[in-house]
């Protein structure tokens, strides 16, 4: 069912299905609000889309339609109407009448949120049995039998005997979303349900949640971080920020004229399928409750900022008949041109004869197990190649490899004229200085106990780089080349953003002049405008420095923004390989073609809605 | 061979009977080599500096002294794998016959702490993390904290001093000698402070072990979801969150019971009671080496036992765990 | 393995984290941090207190351990403060004298085994490999004996010697640290930046004690109190057994086990002793739980980000 249809649905004159308003919550022991002003209307069988990046409260607002707060948190203020009554008054037993009856929660992991210890039939009878009574237990069977078909699961008596470990990622999250329509419900609550998910099973769990959902006429919250799902799937979207609603129209709205430059400078971040264009993220990041600004909390990182917007928190106004905006200059912002872009991605020089690195045969190994099936490829110098594929394609595994971080392969592996050893610790200095790798995680890759300094400075006394003075200003030197203050350097891991830590493990890695970086993921852990900034970052320093640069995702529109080849593996072994706009533009190879529909992207749900990208100057 | 590589729970039961078994083995080696193959004469230890040297002599053929190392290690397994665990120095008496009363008195001395005190300390731990910094949890954490620090016969004298001798003089008896021929169930006041004791030894640490357990359950993301499908607070403590939360108290509980084996040494000293360990207590006094070699053994046995149930019950309790065997 | 079937790297923990900083703790900073808490600050008191006395007790005592002063189990009274013991020496004399034993043989003890028990831990957990299964399965025979029947056996083949008891107590400290160790250091060597260090060729022992050694510190604390904590108990109850190096000299265990009988007529022999091993034990209780909930604290204000 595409939007246009869904949007048809709702035009019904009907009263909402639900209806927030002025929404507060608070961290309990201080009354910091986290969540402030918030108010909107869903109606029967429409999908509102909520989207933010961490910390902008959008979760929380999805569990306060439970009457739920995360430990800690309490609701301070506002009223959900669901059906008449307001739930935020409702009394313990009516609260818990109302969850899994009227209103009901599809979580972001399936894995933890389904009990390890007990068997999925069971898990699944118990939401029956809690609000129908007077039904017996061969209706309930029945019942559960039916549940397991609206989701493409099979309805065997065996299927529901197993424990969720037993099934697949793609399988909870339909278990998950069985238990939450079983009792047909007036509201889902859906937290980033595809979260984690591989591409191909998100494209079948999304069909699956729109056909349920204009089945049984359900109104449905969607939380997400990622816009492009979102804007596949709801006709309405509200923007978060800070715990604000910022923004509020149709996906048409935001898309084609957005008012706010926050919605505006995501959307701008939001990597592309079509158009190699690189990224421009938005530098700085979003303040925690209780460090906010007076003010507008965007303030501090908008380029159209005026002291009025320092002064007071701007109210959420309405633009057009069903578009709010907070912001004082969204008329503006809705008359100029959308998006600042990015510059092409450029080609390297034509003198990439020698190559970097060079993949002959590779195979490697988990145990006994074979993960990667002779590969062969190569990286000039100059170039940035991107390895793309889902979980278990072998990506990982052969950039570890290449790091020496994997030890168990065979075959061939040059860097320049050097062969290499399959361990790092065999390697010789100069080898292991040559190539550097950086980690997904920046909450792991970086030693808490170790200043940004001493972190930064380690390949030099390992290497022997430099010393003493020397390597103060080296270290110094990094820190401006990745954007963060030399000051930066008398700070620990824990005091720095996300975003700050991979700049500070990108400094790590860069300042012994390797040749060869290998980026593992780098931003995956990242929400997307910091995601957009790191990956520019990247694209500069790729070119300034003359870096060869394998960056390694499972993003494909990612790739648009960075790489000029691309080698899409599939189960070990590279399915295609080839100039980054001719693989993603016109594919050969059917795992390719088939990766590229299933991915959701914006520039398809923009079309779906019925408009055309506009032209980038 | 195959039930031994997977095979899921037997083939795991097999495995850890087998690897238990090895650690029994080694454990007797240390036993042994410890008590007989050290430098020093043992035969002068036991007789002392007046001892004649034909005594000598024939003691040291009695103990197998003569003998080579190996041979003397693999006389004693056999003996023990037979139910022969040597004659005792001091009693002149067969181990066995000497050991088995007292392995009775120690066993229901035991057996009586645990029943009592497993389901009170898991009670407690949940009731704790259930009514999390509310009263009771602040109450019995501190409580608990305290009672944990303190060694075991510290507590059995201030029991002691509290019932028997000096506060409330003459409550309950300070010495709780079973007279030989008779058993512990005839006697049952004299199983009251002892069996306190050892209650008091284990139970805190328990408690605090199923406290921690029951709270990360309590905040993990499956019971949040329980309680966000509507099912009845009841359902999802009891279903949802107990089974998650046994999990891995099973294997503190088989520590505990395996530290109360250590524990009986010293309390059953105090409170003169005639179990396996005041017979080890004596028995090292009087440097009779077969009766400590065979406490030695037999303690060792039981921690292994124990420990292998702990795991068996921690898989059962567990599913996720036995799709990796 | 199945395509679309695995969860991809970017798992929905890391991104349900806010993008923000997290609280900083070093070593230093927890043990500031749990001196904040006031069971902290009673049980560091408490200890204080009575190491003090042990120290200092001998000087201030009014009369050698060894004097008799007045008729054996005396109620307090005339010379005897406390009454006297059933030598007739003077029960506060000899309990002055009596704690040094016990804090020395303790405190070396503890930190000997937990010196070796922490490398051992900290290299199976680095090792991940057969070494590991090997120091392991080493540790686990020594854990098939109860502290102190270990201690007990030990004394009866070799003697009752200081150094045995010592090496008996370090012994069987060693394995309880050393899996306390290797549980703190598993999730850290999976890390990162351990990872990067390899790649680098960092040595593997700069790595060892550089890297994984100051990220296991909070867990190493606790479980160094808590193990001084059993050491104070264990020395304590071998004394009480009879089985002290110097059965004459004045330790609190013998006094406790001499002063038993008389319990229903001159309590004090034994209450004095009691109390103070009781008190010493719930200072290094407290102090261990001080720094676990100062641990515990952190990481919960750490997740909830």
């Amino acid at each position: 069912m595409t939007t246009p249809e869904v949007a048809e649905r709702s035009l019904e004159p009907t009263q909402p299905a639900v209806s927030v308003t002025d929404l507060e919550i608070q961290i309990a022991a201080t009354r910091t609000p986290v969540v402030s002003d918030v108010s909107f209307d869903i109606a029967a069988g429409e999908i509102l889309g909520v989207v933010g990046e961490s910390g902008s409260g959008k979760t929380t607002v999805g569990l306060a339609l439970l009457g739920h707060a995360r430990r800690g948190l309490r609701i301070a203020g506002g009223s959900v109407l669901l059906g008449g009554s307001d739930i935020l008054t409702l009394g313990d037993e009516q609260l818990r009448r109302l969850r899994g009856g009227s209103v009901s929660y599809v979580p972001q992991d399936p894995a933890s949120s389904l009990n390890p210890a007990l068997r999925v039939g069971l898990q699944l009878r118990e939401v029956l049995e809690a609000h129908a009574r007077d039904r017996d237990g061969g209706q309930i069977d029945e019942r559960v039998a039916e549940m397991m078909r609206e989701v493409a699961l099979p309805d065997d008596r065996g299927f529901l005997k197993r424990y969720p470990h037993e099934l697949s990622g793609g399988q909870q999250q339909r278990i998950g979303l069985a238990m939450a329509f079983a009792n047909r419900p007036s509201l889902i609550v859906l937290d980033e349900p595809t979260t984690g998910l591989d591409v191909t099973t998100q494209a079948h769990v999304l069909s699956t949640v729109r056909e349920l959902a204009g089945l049984h006429n359900v109104a449905a919250l969607y939380v997400s971080h990622d816009l492009a799902v979102v804007a596949a799937l709801a006709r309405r979207v509200a923007v978060m920020y800070a715990g604000r609603i910022v923004e509020l129209g149709t996906a048409e709205e935001l898309f084609s004229a957005a008012g706010h430059p926050y919605t505006r400078r995501l959307i701008g971040a939001i990597p592309r399928l079509t158009g190699g264009r690189t990224l421009v993220g938005i530098p700085g990041h979003a303040a925690s409750p209780g460090n906010r600004p007076p003010g507008c909390a965007f303030a501090p990182r908008c380029s159209l900022r005026i002291e009025r917007c320092e002064e007071e928190i701007p109210a959420l106004r309405p633009v057009g008949p069903e578009h709010g905006v907070r912001c004082i200059r969204a008329e503006e912002v809705i008359a100029t041109e959308q998006r600042r872009a990015g510059d092409p991605i450029g080609h390297p020089a034509a003198a990439a004869l020698s190559g970097a690195l060079r993949l002959d045969s590779v195979v490697a190994l988990y145990g006994r197990q074979e993960v990667v099936h002779s590969v062969s490829l190569s990286l000039a110098e100059h170039e940035c190649l991107a390895l793309v594929g889902e979980s278990g394609s072998g990506k990982t595994t052969i950039g570890r490899a290449i790091a020496g971080l994997h030890h168990n392969w065979t075959g061939k592996i040059t860097l320049g004229e050097m062969p290499l050893q399959a361990s790092a610790r065999r390697r010789s200095d100069e080898a292991r200085r040559r190539i550097q790798y950086i980690f997904q995680n920046p909450y792991g890759s970086l030693n808490p106990r170790k200043s940004v300094g001493e972190i930064i400075e380690q390949p030099l006394r390992v290497f022997g780089t430099a010393r003493g003075r020397e390597a103060s200003t080296r270290v110094a030197e990094m820190l401006e080349r990745v954007a963060l203050t030399a000051g930066y350097a008398a700070r620990y891991p824990d005091q720095l953003s996300g975003g700050e830590r991979q700049r500070v493990a990108i400094a790590r890695a860069l300042v012994c002049d390797p040749a060869v970086l290998i980026c593992d993921e780098v931003t995956s852990a990242l929400d997307v405008s910091v995601q957009a900034a790191i990956v520019e970052l990247l694209g500069n320093l790729q070119r300034d420095l003359g870096l060869s640069m394998l960056f390694i995702t499972h993003n494909l529109p990612l790739v648009r923004s960075i790489a000029q080849r691309v080698a899409v593996l599939h189960q070990g072994t590279i399915a295609e390989l080839g100039d980054v706009a001719q693989v993603l533009g016109a594919p050969e190879q059917p795992y390719t073609r088939q990766l590229i529909s299933d991915t959701p992207s914006l520039e398809v749900a923009i079309a779906e809605v019925g408009l055309a990208e506009p032209e980038v100057s | 061979m195959k039930r031994l590589t997977s095979g899921g729970v037997p083939g795991f039961v097999i495995r850890r009977l087998l690897l238990g078994l090895i650690v029994l083995l080694m454990v007797s080696l240390v036993v042994f080599a410890a008590t007989q193959a050290l430098p020093g004469d043992p035969a002068r230890a036991i007789l002392g500096r007046s001892a004649t040297p034909q005594s000598l002599a024939a003691l040291r053929r009695h103990l197998h002294l003569d003998q080579p190392v190996i041979q003397q290690y693999l006389t004693w397994i056999s003996g023990l794998l037979h139910g022969n665990l040597g004659i005792s120095l001091a009693a002149q008496e067969p181990v066995t016959k000497l050991l088995a009363p007292k392995l009775v008195n120690s066993a229901v001395l035991v057996a009586v702490a645990a029943v009592i005190s497993i389901p009170l300390s898991v009670a407690i731990g949940s009731w704790a993390a259930f009514r999390r910094e509310k009263v009771f949890d602040t109450l019995s954490s501190n409580l608990l904290l305290v009672l944990a620090a303190v060694p075991e016969f510290v507590v059995a004298i201030t029991l002691v001093i509290l019932f028997a001798t000096t506060v409330f003089p003459r409550v309950l008896p300070s010495i709780s000698t079973i007279p030989p021929g008779s058993r512990p169930w005839d006697h049952l006041s004299f199983l009251i402070l002892p069996t306190a004791t050892l209650v008091i030894a284990v139970a805190p640490y328990v408690a605090r072990i199923m406290r921690a357990s029951m709270i990360e359950v309590l905040e993990s993301d499956y019971v949040e979801m329980a309680r966000l499908k509507g099912l009845p607070e009841r359902t999802v403590l009891i279903r949802h969150a107990l089974p998650n939360a046994l999990g891995p108290v099973f294997q503190v509980i088989a520590l505990s019971l395996a530290y109360l084996a250590g524990g009986i040494i010293v309390i059953e000293f105090v409170f003169n009671y005639g179990g396996i360990g005041s017979a080890l207590q004596e028995s090292v006094l009087n440097h009779d080496l077969p009766v400590v070699q065979a406490l030695a053994m037999l303690i060792a046995a039981l921690y292994v036992a124990l420990n292998l149930l702990a795991d068996v019950a921690t898989i059962v309790v567990t599913p996720r765990l036995r799709t990796r065997l | 393995m199945i395509a679309g079937s695995g969860i991809t790297p970017s798992s929905a923990g890391i991104t349900a984290a806010a993008d923000v900083p997290a609280p900083t703790v070093r070593p230093t900073s927890l043990l500031r941090r749990s001196l904040r808490l006031w069971r902290t600050r009673i049980g560091v008191i408490i200890v204080g207190g009575l190491v003090l006395l042990a120290i200092i007790g001998p000087y201030i005592a009014p009369y050698g351990p060894s004097t008799p002063v007045g008729v054996p189990n005396a109620t307090p009274g005339g010379k005897a403060v406390l009454g006297t013991d059933y030598l007739g020496q003077d029960v506060l004399s000899r309990f002055l004298y009596g704690g040094r034993n016990i804090l020395v043989t303790a405190f070396i003890a503890t930190a000997a085994g937990l010196i070796v028990g922490v490398a051992i831990g900290l290299i199976a957990a680095y090792a991940r490999n057969a070494l590991d299964d090997v120091l392991m399965r080493i540790m686990d025979v020594i854990l098939a004996f109860p502290q102190i029947m270990l201690a007990l056996v030990a004394v009866a083949v070799v003697g009752p010697h200081a150094w045995v008891i010592v090496l008996a107590i370090a012994l069987t400290t060693a394995p309880r640290a050393a899996r306390v160790a290797r549980g703190a250091a598993l999730p850290v060597v999976e890390r990162d930046f351990i990872a990067c260090s390899e790649a680098m060729g960092v040595p593997r022992w700069r790595i060892l004690f550089g890297e994984l050694l100051p990220n296991t510190l909070g867990p190493l604390m606790v479980e160094a109190s808590l193990r001084m904590t059993y050491s104070i108990g264990v020395i304590a109850a071998l004394s009480y057994l009879g089985l002290s190096p110097n059965p004459n000299s004045p330790n609190w265990g013998t006094m406790i086990q001499e002063n038993q009988i008389v319990l229903p007529v001159q309590p004090w022999g034994a209450v004095m002793p009691i109390i103070a091993i009781a008190l010493l034990t719930i200072g290094t209780g407290l102090i261990g739980d001080g720094i676990a909930r100062t641990a515990a604290g952190i990481d919960r204000a750490r997740s909830a980000e």
